[in-house]
């Protein structure tokens, strides 16, 4: 019996002549593949299909999934567009397509070590010299350097897509840094969230093994012939990067530090981390930025993101890249024109998965060829190195331009021809997409997909093949290429057996006893990073508060001209905040300090902490529109309190006692106590106006204990004693002080032969002088000085272990 | 005809900074048969804690130099002796500009001297439209192309002046062109960008020139720093041949060749960084003295 979905749902579904599509076959029989996830699905109601989804979209918020767009805006994020729909192929074809881009790998890898080695398919006429000459991804530095560990390709991507006549094609190779596993895990647990029965999930292959594998290889790698312990590391191009949040994923997933250019040096020829406590080897780097950027002195000497000195390591040896630098040059278009060729040279046989049929112009047959077919061709630059649907504004597709204003194809061909490729203007397979046309109307259509393999060499140097991956999705019907640009969306895919499938983990040997992985190196950076987010929160926090006590006391006297309202206002002006506004400017910069630094300590951080951070930065944006001054401001100032109270409670409560979590507090408690110092120095100083004492015990949130300790008196005295001396109060410099010293203790080679180090040398005598003063000998001025002292202090921290 | 060099490049640094890393290319080349090195020393002050030296892609000494701790101040220091053999003025070979495609697309190699690497775009020297235009007015209908060559170092030569003040060490060959001045650098990028316009393979070379010239004869241009001129591949029959548009002349019996590459992206004498981008002043002093007379 075949399948009677719900009519509703797949009324839409009308198959197009001339197009495969991955539900039904050419005889309009529905895939067995799918048959019983259809019957599954079409017996949900429509308010379980949306509650479902929206169970997978709230799992992607909540876990922080975004997309960053390119913009100037550094933190522009828009929600991860999953199609809810999954893609199902049978594990069969999966392992024939697999088969064929092992073939396609070797292949790859042999074309790389030639043209970075003797050179032969150039001589030998091949590969046009011209071609590789010209494209930017061949960089010369590295030829002749031989890769450690033997291989130039560790990790690949390939874009594939089905022909009307059912056979796969690929479209493009992914060579130099491919992206995109980390969202494949992602859109998994995503979905797992809309199918969470036993089927489909039991038959459904699980993607860890191929992370497993690719762990193991990189430590094998990281390791190299010396057998020494070397670390292994992601290198990303930072937090501005379009899936740097895949980077942070995956780093966090994988267990394996994320770095920057800035976080490496490199010293007789090795490559180290600069972390907290000296440089430490590396020997593997998955880098994930450009490779011409990677190192200024040898390669682009443009790069800002780059490490001076990392060819000279690879070039000696020392360090593994995954992928060799300079592999980005079997992406680009043309060499999908020679690659056939090319396989029957270097392997004896026809590639078993063909490729998208490309022609480079530069000769005389081919351009000949491209023109008498221009309407059924695209036609764009030879060394554009993204998909054939990724079409730049100077493209011609079917015979037209697309918004260029040159006179004729032929003439374009004739004087640009080495230049440019002409590639088939594909047919994709449509496979089911949800469609939302509002008011209940929800109904399943075909859409063009393409898919995204993953594949990784194991610690043998074997390929493996993460079993699913991701589809794109189009957003329109068109099957040309055309409907997968940007804006489509992205789908899970599953590899699917007939019966359930052998469950495999990240780490496939079960741990025999308890060995807890080490919480790994802090490169000096992140520490950085984590200390001023500690001190930027407690900073954002003190200003609230300052803000908080100026709106209350407005309120009560409605006199701007009150002597405590100038006093705050001076106060708060020194620190670039100005109070005409009642959400000031300078606040709401604050916060994006502390986001920004969050931002680039991601890998090492809370999802919910994140998002702490995000609610503070728009309520108060949000309320810096609306908010009057007096009551009004006040109460908004108490909301952000709330707000930033809770951050700091997500901090201190659940954040894992390793050394960035040191270094935050650090940042926290040294800020708190310059804070007092100054606020003591102002709100408690002789000649301060009358009523200025009780900002200071307000601001320092210790009203109710100073009740508690003096009763009704109230001077000079009974707050120093209790903000800067009294060591149970955590509002008092002495318990900051205390802290700071302990924190000290904890920190790597906090001792020197045998002596305390600087940092802590700097701090015992001002906790040793609080210890023991009577608050007549913390005069005003003995509080300006401490300020220097506290100033020393985070000097020493930044110089011993931030660089 | 021997010369005795010495060259000091010293680079102060304003916030002076751990671990300094250069890469320089200051040691003259040894070319069979035109150019001989008798002896050749960089010295390095102070002594860095890292020195390797090496041979670039282009075939060119490199000396990389790393400093673990802080570094005001850096002194590169070259002593040579080169001699430079006569080599007469090449007879045209070449074939007609228009047949040289053809030979080019023939070079099935990459090896570093193939002409390949030097017809597209590089580092500092992209396709620019106006040099082009003014390369093809340049050169007559029919000519070969080692009178392409000559031609248009010749125009070049005319159409800008010698201005030490006018460009920077990054000033783009179009801005030369347009202002119509610079120094042999920019003569040299700007005449590279013409005969790539024209389908010439041509790239940079970084030398020196004697500093006095012989009796009679005028001082050449950029004699009193490091020189720049320009090679051209015109053909398979003649190869690389050499042509300084900043003095318009063939690259003869004065000039002693350092380093070759397809602009001064892959030749620069000094190329480093510093872990925090700090201003650096720099200043040069050369000495070419001939021992022949």
């Amino acid at each position: 019996m075949t399948a009677s979905p719900a009519p509703d749902l797949f009324s839409a579904y009308r198959l197009r002549e001339g197009v495969a599509d991955e539900l039904f076959d050419a005889q309009g029989q529905m895939r067995p593949v799918w048959r019983r996830f259809v019957e599954r699905f079409a017996k949900l109601s429509p308010e379980e299909v949306t509650t479902r989804f929206e169970r997978a979209d709230q799992y992607l918020r909540d876990a922080g999934v975004f997309f960053r767009q390119y913009s100037n805006e550094p933190l522009t994020e828009r929600a991860w567009p999953l199609s809810h729909i999954p893609v199902i192929l049978h594990e069969k074809e999966w392992e024939e397509i697999c088969a064929g881009l092992t073939q396609r790998a070797d292949l790859l890898e042999a074309v790389l070590a030639d043209l970075y080695g003797p050179g032969r398919l150039v001589s030998e006429g091949h590969l046009p010299a011209e071609l590789i000459a010209g494209s930017k991804q061949w960089l010369r530095p590295m030829v002749g350097v031989s890769p450690r560990g033997g291989h130039y390709l560790h990790v690949l991507a390939f874009e594939i897509g089905r022909s009307p006549d059912g056979r796969w094609f690929v479209l493009g190779d992914r060579t130099n840094a491919p992206s995109g596993a980390g969202f494949a895990l992602e859109n998994r647990m995503a979905t797992g969230r809309i199918f969470p029965e036993r089927f489909p999930r039991a038959h459904i292959h699980r993607l860890a093994g191929y992370f497993g594998a690719f762990r193991a290889a990189m430590e094998r790698l990281a390791q190299g012939a010396s057998g020494r312990e070397r670390a292994a590391a992601i290198l990303t191009p930072g937090p501005s990067n379009d899936t740097y949040y895949e980077h942070t994923y995956i780093a966090r997933y994988l267990g394996l530090p994320l770095l920057e250019g800035e976080d490496l040096l490199v010293q007789d020829a090795q490559a180290m981390v600069r972390t907290i406590e000296g440089p430490q080897p590396l020997g593997v780097l998955w880098r994930r930025i450009d490779a011409a950027f990677a190192d200024p002195v040898e390669l682009d000497a443009t790069s800002r993101i780059g490490t001076p000195g990392l060819v000279e390591a690879v070039r000696a040896g020392n360090l593994a890249m995954v992928n060799a630098l300079g592999s980005g040059v079997l992406e680009m278009r043309a060499m999908l024109a020679f690659l056939p060729r090319v396989s029957e040279v270097l392997s004896g046989g026809p590639l078993k998965l063909p490729n998208i049929a490309t022609w480079w112009c530069g000769g005389a047959a081919e351009r000949a060829y491209v023109r008498e077919n221009a309407e059924r061709m695209m036609i764009g630059s030879a060394y554009a190195c993204d998909l054939p649907f990724d079409l730049g504004a100077t493209t011609a597709l079917g015979g037209a331009f697309r918004g260029s204003a040159r006179a004729s194809i032929a003439e374009w061909l004739e004087a640009e021809g080495n230049m440019l490729v002409g590639q088939e203007a594909v047919t994709l397979s449509t496979t089911p997409a949800w469609v939302e046309s509002g008011a209940g109307q929800n109904r399943i259509e075909p859409r063009p997909m393409t898919v995204r393999v993953f594949a990784a060499r194991d610690a043998h140097g074997r390929w493996v093949f993460m079993k699913g991956g991701y589809a794109r999705i189009g957003r329109s019907g068109d099957t040309t290429a055309l409907a997968m640009q940007r804006g489509g969306a992205v789908a899970d895919v599953w590899v699917v057996g007939d019966r359930p499938v052998r469950q495999e983990t990240l780490f496939p040997k079960p741990i025999r006893g308890v060995r807890r992985a080490s919480p790994g190196i802090l490169p000096a950076r992140a520490a950085d990073n984590l200390f001023w987010l500690g001190r930027y929160v407690e900073r954002t926090e003190d200003a609230i508060r300052l803000i908080r006590a100026y709106h209350l006391r407005l309120a009560a006297t409605d006199n701007i001209d009150d002597a405590r309202l100038r006093l705050l206002r001076s106060f708060l002006a020194d620190y670039g905040i100005d109070l005409a506004r009642p959400v000031p400017q300078a606040l709401i910069e604050r916060i994006e300090a502390a986001r920004l630094c969050a931002s680039k300590v991601r890998d090492r951080f809370s999802t919910d902490g994140w998002s702490a951070l995000a609610d503070l930065a728009k309520t108060a944006r949000q309320m810096s529109q609306t908010a009057r001054p007096g009551d009004d401001a006040a109460r908004a100032m108490s909301v952000l309190l709330r707000k930033i109270t809770g951050f700091s409670g997500l901090v201190h409560e659940n954040m894992y006692r390793f050394s960035g979590w040191t270094f935050l507090s650090f940042g926290r408690a040294l800020e708190r106590a310059d804070a007092l110092s100054a606020l003591l120095a102002t709100f408690a100083d002789p000649k301060a106006p009358t009523g200025t004492l009780d900002i200071a015990i307000e601001v320092a949130d210790s009203v109710i204990t100073h009740q508690r300790r003096y009763r009704m008196e109230r001077s000079r005295e009974t707050v120093v004693d209790l903000l800067a001396l009294d060591g149970d109060n955590p509002r008092s410099l002495l318990f900051q002080i205390a802290k700071l010293r302990a924190l000290a203790a904890d920190l790597p080679n906090a001792r020197d032969k045998g002596r305390l180090a600087a940092l802590s040398r700097a701090i015992v005598p001002v906790e040793s002088l609080l210890s023991v003063a009577s608050p007549d000998e913390i005069p005003t001025a003995r509080l300006h000085e401490m300020r220097g002292e506290i100033a020393e202090i985070s000097d020493l921290v930044s110089r011993s272990y931030l660089r | 005809m021997r010369y005795d060099i010495h060259l000091s490049i010293d680079y102060t640094y304003a916030a002076p900074s751990d671990h300094l890393r250069n890469l320089v290319r200051l040691l003259p080349a040894e070319l069979p048969g035109r150019q001989r090195v008798w002896s050749r020393k960089l010295t390095v002050t102070p002594t860095p804690d890292e020195r390797r030296d090496t041979i670039d892609f282009f075939g060119n000494a490199m000396t990389s130099v790393v400093w673990h701790g802080p570094v005001a101040e850096a002194i590169f220091e070259l002593s040579a002796r080169v001699e430079r053999l006569a080599v007469g003025d090449p007879l045209d070979l070449s074939p007609p500009l228009a047949d040289l495609g053809a030979e080019v697309t023939g070079e099935m190699t990459l090896a570093p001297a193939s002409p390949h690497h030097f017809l597209g775009a590089s580092p500092r020297v992209v396709p620019c439209a106006e040099i082009t235009a003014f390369a093809r007015a340049a050169v007559p209908r029919g000519i070969s192309a080692y009178g392409a060559v000559t031609a248009l170092g010749h125009a070049l030569h005319h159409h800008m002046s010698f201005d030490a003040e006018a460009t920077t060490v990054d000033t783009p060959p179009r801005e030369a062109f347009v202002q119509r001045r610079g120094v042999c650098q920019d003569f040299t990028h700007v005449m590279i960008a013409g005969l790539r316009g024209l389908g010439i393979p041509a790239g940079y070379v970084s030398g020196f020139l004697r500093t006095f010239p012989p009796p009679g004869a005028p001082r050449l241009e950029g004699a009193d720093a490091m020189h720049a001129w320009v090679r051209a591949w015109v053909g398979r029959e003649m190869g690389w041949i050499e042509f300084d548009p900043t003095n318009d002349q063939g690259a003869g019996l004065d000039y002693i060749s350092v380093a070759v590459g397809r602009d001064y992206d892959d030749v620069a004498p000094v190329r480093g960084a510093l872990r925090s981008a700090g201003s650096a002043e720099t200043s040069q002093a050369v000495d070419v003295l001939p021992l022949d007379s």
